[in-house]
């Protein structure tokens, strides 16, 4: 590790750890103020009334009612990219279900891209539908988020809140003005913003290339801000214009951090509870930087198979030393594993470096990150997946103390536990089961690029990233088959709302129980100890469901390196 | 009988032991999810074995000692099960014992008949004389009695009970030493608290509670999440070339399922009623017991709980310008027929005091009001009354005089009792009646704080001497000059305040109060009404009792959630032992994932699976007895308890896996 690695760190770590709790307390502000002139203006255009208080019942009902037409409307205006404008090279529509993976991936916030965007979608699909959804997605996982934590802190009411009167206040004040900023950013260092489709360009060594043009900072926006991860480009922010410098880099991982990050501190000051918060926090951060280190540590290793091929992997002031395939020379292996590391874990998914060509164990990392999905997670999703994971740990630890378990005074009985589990037990159903199924069936295994483990890992990240809701792809794997956009399509659907109706229900069961006052008896989830607790059980859990998969996929990898064998 | 002891005889163990075998029954075990998969996994395996003989293929030994440890698995559960259940019934059978086979006389009409007790119904009233032992529970309706219940308390002290008071209650089984009365039976045979206590214990009526249902859904939870990993194991294993059993499969799968936790459950809940009953107290539903564990505030009444039943007068304080003698004689009057234990003692201070006892002839005796809260007498030389300061001040309807407000301040800041004796609205003077705490309170009250229990003190006394009580008790807080329906308001502002409360009690005027507590502890002695809306009772009328009860509560959750955690922490080693030893034939570089370095693949299966059945017997004694409850605070306690069985959980199976493989390989070497 040089001194250059090590100011990056610090950098960003003290940036995310500075701006998070002001955001949050933002976000608090949000929406907890009255509303303001243009939120009011849209209600009254499109008829809601924002003051209507919803039970979970009725807030799921509105959430998914307006995914629906969401997803509708995204996959009518995709499937209709022919005949509508800015569409001067008269692309044609994609695949039927290439098309309904697109729009299943784009509205559950996943941005899982089973197509090469430069080459398949016009300006219109990427600035209309795609960035629409972009911005419902988020923001629906935003508001689900709002509700879950009223469940959590209200009491003596049914009410979660209002579903449209969320989702506005969320967009207008806080989603729509930070991509404007950043987008702007962007474009001053470089990204394209323009309605134009290509430039021709003669590079050095003779000869034209033409080089397709776009809205792309507008879109890189979203995609950072939204934790979506979907890029202009199919290369992602490993292009050159999607991520020019490595100020973008940085500005583009604070991006994903921004809000997710910050929502612990939300949840500190909704709960009016902050220490509660800064707990929350240190238990994301100790994952995020467990995954960090590992990653880096990995990446950094020399790989006894470059030795023996004479790849030079000696760190000098030209080279980063490690594995440097398939990195970005530009950015260098610790701006990398860094990105890699918010992208997974931010359930983003845009990638800046070929995750096919990581090693085998910042691939662990890169799994861990989407099975767990909470540190920090998608958009609001990640930090409600967080607080299941609070439940169980606080139901089985709180037993040990002596009490019914509770959590900010709410007693945690067979219901909350009941809802807590079903939302748990949905990612290892969906990933190991149609992981069988991906390596089984021929259809499946015809798709994979390299043999043996490596294979086995494609398949594995493909559902991992599609349950996460992620986004991101080791590449390799040939993705755009009727089965794999199918079987992902349903997944990510599948992923997005099995595990946000039983947090929902269990928002609607908390909100209806009595705050408990704390006593010397309570089980204090604010101090080092709940952290650790917490921690190590997200791990553990995690750890034995996914344990016979990561033995098959990184760690036989791994191993096999060790000992110079390849796939 | 007092404080019994869990007893492991030998004859209790082979009849768990057989209950064992007929609780394999798959339409009862079905309700244990997690063991009933074990079963299936027990018949799947025997079949295989069976298979395996007939066409002599596959590894017939290795399956057939599989599906044996996989029998002894549930048995070993059901073990657990089995013997919590026979000793809660011995206990109660050990107490129905002493009443069997008793005669009553029966009143019916102007006649008496001697029925057998056990006929008896409820509202059958029957006749009891000296030398007699009650047939039934029951309570007196007519008559006083001296009565011998050292066969339900093991205390020998006669107690005394009498109609009307709050202590009316008899129960069957004790003798009565004294006196003629008429008892009222309160239940029908079948349904007296004792019953009910071995319907609690036994499987077929057993209810779980709603922590236990809590805990079963997050095991089925992990269950199924188990059940997707190995049943995806084959797809894997299939990609990566190496078949796998299905005997290891079903192995895998039962050495990953929350068994001994599962396994445990009942057991650990029975146990929890088993200990409050070795505690003398009989839980009405094991959800009682359980939210004793979760109790934040305690009320107790002063007398007879904080303070022995009676207090003393120790000072006759006179008001300026009287003599201690005028005071001594008003004082004799006004307690003369009063027979309460102050009143008595009260009435001996003043008589000691007075140099003769004229005869009283002509006196009218003015007993206790719960309204004016004063008694006395009317003579001819006036109305004499006695009561406390803010009743005598409204009977006379003036303040104090100065110097009498300042004794009755006195005597309240040292935490006695002042009474003022008027005569026809004259003040007198004082009595300094004394409160005698019990012993030991102290200490019990300052582990109350540990545990996060606030304890409230009610009492009709005035601000003043509660608070000097309260203090010298140990008390957080008190509630002075509380009149019986205020004690039912505040149970419930508290409880609307999110908080449980627990108190005890014993009285007919207690009983609305002992309905709206959380939990409720009436004393064996009280009356019918009290018993009834109590949810525990305690056979020693100990109202200090509850306390045990709380920490009886708090074990039975710390057990659940150390076991639990045990459980899932031991599935890291299994991994470690198992799924190297499905894979190590294929891809040799796993080699180094077998930490243990167990013996062979067949070995290192075989001996996770024995671990996992071995550790249910291992566990069973803690299971009953339950895990220590100490009162250090929830953040040191959990400490403790994730290193015991949180850290203690991950090693523990990757010493005794390696035990058992070294073992294995010791017999196969020696029989070979």
């Amino acid at each position: 590790m040089t001194a250059q690695d090590w100011i990056q760190i610090v950098l960003v770590a003290f940036l995310i750890g500075g701006a998070a709790p002001f955001v949050g307390h933002y976000l608090a502000w949000v929406f907890e103020s009255p509303r303001i002139a243009p939120e009011r203006l849209i209600h009254r255009l499109i008829g809601t009334d924002p003051d209507k208080g919803m039970d979970w019942r009725e807030y799921a009902g509105a959430l998914l009612l307006s995914n629906g037409i969401f997803f509708a409307a995204g996959f009518v205006l995709l499937w209709a990219q022919r005949i509508l404008p800015l569409n001067p090279r008269h692309l044609s529509a994609m695949s039927p279900e290439v098309t309904f993976n697109t729009a299943a991936s784009f509205v559950t916030n996943t941005n899982w891209q089973a197509y090469v965007g430069e080459s398949q979608l016009s300006n219109f699909s990427q600035m209309v539908p795609i960035t629409f959804l972009m911005f419902v997605g988020a923001n629906t996982g935003m508001a689900a988020l709002i509700a879950i934590i009223r469940g959590f802190v209200r009491s003596g009411t049914q009410s979660l809140g209002n579903y449209w009167d969320d989702f506005f206040r969320f967009f207008v004040r806080a989603f729509l003005p930070a991509c404007v900023v950043m987008a702007t950013v962007l474009v001053w260092q470089g990204v394209p913003q323009t309605l134009a489709t290509s430039v021709v360009a003669h590079p050095l060594e003779g000869g034209t290339q033409t080089l397709i043009l776009g809205p792309v900072a507008s879109i890189e926006a979203v995609k950072n801000l939204g934790t979506n991860g979907g890029g202009f480009y199919n290369a992602n922010a490993a292009h050159p214009f999607e991520n020019p410098t490595p100020f973008t880099n940085t500005l583009e991982l604070l991006g994903m951090l921004t809000f997710t990050a910050s929502l612990p501190f939300l949840f500190g000051r909704l709960s009016r509870r902050p220490r509660q918060g800064w707990a929350l926090f240190a238990a994301i951060m100790i994952l995020f930087g467990l995954g960090f280190g590992a990653i880096e540590i990995s990446e950094k290793a020399k790989n006894p198979l470059f030795a023996s091929a004479g790849i030079a992997q000696a760190t000098t002031p030209f080279l980063d030393g490690g594995n440097t395939e398939g990195k970005e020379m530009r950015l260098g292996i610790t701006q990398t594993s860094l990105f890699s590391n918010t992208t997974i874990a931010a359930t983003t998914g845009a990638v800046d470096a070929a995750m096919d060509s990581m090693n085998p164990l910042a691939l662990m990392v890169a799994f861990s990150h989407m099975w767990l999905n909470e540190e920090p997670g998608g958009k609001g999703v990640g930090f409600a997946g967080l607080l299941k994971e609070v439940v169980l740990a606080i139901f089985i630890a709180g037993l040990m103390v002596g009490r019914t378990p509770e959590f900010l005074g709410k007693k945690l009985e067979a219901r909350e536990v009941k809802l807590a589990a079903l939302s748990l037990i949905v990612t290892p159903f969906l990933v190991l089961l149609l992981t069988a199924l991906g390596v089984t069936a021929s259809f499946g295994t015809s798709s994979m690029d390299n043999p043996g483990p490596h294979g086995f890992e494609e398949v594995l990240y493909a559902y991992s990233s599609g349950n996460a809701n992620n986004g991101s792809a080791m590449a390799g794997l040939n993705a755009a088959t009727p089965f794999y956009a199918d079987s992902i399509g349903i997944e990510m659907l599948l992923s997005r709302y099995l595990p946000m109706l039983p947090l929902l229900a269990l928002a609607g069961a908390l909100i209806r129980k009595r705050i408990h006052p704390d006593t010397a008896g309570t089980l204090p989830t604010d101090t080092p100890l709940f952290v650790g607790l917490l921690v190590g059980f997200m791990l553990l859990v995690g750890l034995l469901t996914f344990f016979p998969a990561l033995m098959l996929g990184p760690i036989l990898e791994q191993l096999s390196m060790m000992h110079g064998v390849s796939f | 009988m007092k404080k019994k002891t869990p007893e492991f005889s030998r004859s209790l163990i082979l009849r768990a032991l057989k209950q064992s075998l007929v609780m394999l029954n798959p339409l009862g075990l079905i309700k244990n999810p997690v063991m009933f998969i074990v079963e299936v996994g027990s018949v799947l395996t025997a079949g295989f074995t069976v298979w395996e003989l007939a066409s002599h293929t596959g590894a017939v030994f290795f399956t057939g000692f599989i599906s044996f440890w996989l029998w002894a698995t549930i048995i070993f559960a059901n073990f657990s099960e089995a013997l919590a259940e026979l000793q809660g019934k011995a206990q109660a059978e050990s107490l129905r014992a002493t009443r069997a086979e008793t005669m009553a006389r029966l009143v019916v009409g102007d006649d008496i008949r001697t029925v057998r007790g056990s006929s008896l119904k409820k509202w059958d009233v029957f006749v009891l004389s000296a030398g007699e032992t009650v047939p039934t529970d029951g309570e007196i309706v007519e008559g006083v009695a001296s009565i011998d219940e050292s066969a339900i308390t093991g205390e020998s002290a006669p107690v005394i009970r009498e109609a009307g008071g709050d202590r009316s209650g008899v129960t069957g089984g004790t003798r009565i030493l004294a006196g003629d009365i008429k008892v009222a039976v309160t239940s029908n045979p079948g349904e007296t608290f004792l019953d009910r206590m071995i319907g609690l214990v036994e499987g077929a009526k057993r209810k779980k509670s709603p922590n236990e249902i809590a805990l079963s859904i997050l095991l089925i939870g992990l269950t199924l999440i188990f059940l997707v990993v190995v049943v995806t194991l084959p797809a894997f294993s299939s990609y990566a070339k190496t078949p796998v059993s299905p005997t290891v499969l079903i192995a895998l799968l039962v050495c990953l399922i929350p068994t001994t936790i599962a396994g445990l459950l009942p057991a650990i809940g029975i146990a929890g009623i088993d200990r409050a009953f070795g505690a003398n107290v009989i839980a009405k539903s094991g959800k009682a017991v359980e939210v004793a564990g979760d109790i934040d505030l305690l009320l107790l009444d002063k007398t007879g709980t904080i303070t022995f039943g009676n207090r003393q007068a120790v000072q006759l304080l006179p008001a300026a310008g009287l003599s201690q003698e005028t005071l001594a004689q008003a004082t004799r009057l006004a307690s003369l027929h009063d027979t309460t234990p102050e009143g008595k003692s009260a009435l001996a201070l003043a008589e000691g005091m007075l140099p003769t006892l004229p005869k009283v002839e002509e006196i009218a005796p003015v007993p206790f009001s719960p309204d004016t809260r004063m008694s006395g007498a009317d003579t001819p030389e006036g109305a004499f009354r006695k009561g406390s300061d803010d009743a005598i001040e409204s009977f006379i309807g003036r303040p104090l005089p100065q110097d009498v407000r300042h004794a009755v301040t006195g005597i309240g800041q040292s935490g006695g009792t002042p009474l003022i004796v008027v005569r026809d609205k004259e003040v007198l003077g004082v009595i300094h009646l004394k409160d005698v705490i019990k012993p030991g309170l102290q200490e019990r009250f300052a582990r109350l704080r540990k545990m996060g229990v606030e304890t409230v003190m009610v009492t009709g006394d005035n601000p003043l001497t509660a608070q000097a009580i309260a203090r010298e008790a140990g008390l957080d807080d008190f509630f002075a000059q509380a009149k019986p329906e205020d004690k039912m308001a505040l149970i419930k502002k508290e409880q609307d305040k999110g908080r449980l409360v627990a108190m005890s009690g014993d009285g007919t005027n207690d009983a609305p109060s002992l309905a709206q507590a959380d939990v409720a502890l009436a004393m064996n002695s009280g009356t019918q009404a009290a018993k009834e809306a109590g949810n525990m009772v305690d056979l020693d009328s100990d109202p200090t009792k509850i306390i045990e009860v709380v920490e009886i509560g708090k074990q039975l959750l710390i057990t659940r959630g150390a076991l639990t955690t045990f459980s899932v922490a031991n599935d890291v080693a299994k991994y470690f032992a198992i799924l190297p030893a499905i894979f190590v034939v294929s891809f040799p570089s796993l080699e180094v994932l077998n930490v243990m370095k167990l013996a062979t693949p067949e070995t290192a299966v075989t001996s996770a699976i024995i671990f996992n059945a071995l550790i249910i017997p291992a566990l069973i004694p803690l299971a009953l007895k339950g895990v220590a409850y100490r009162p250090i605070g929830a953040s040191a306690l959990l400490r403790r308890n994730l290193l015991i069985y949180g850290l203690g959980g991950i090693i523990v199976p990757f010493v005794g896996i390696k035990l058992i493989d070294m073992i294995l390989v010791f017999m196969l070497t020696h029989v070979r």
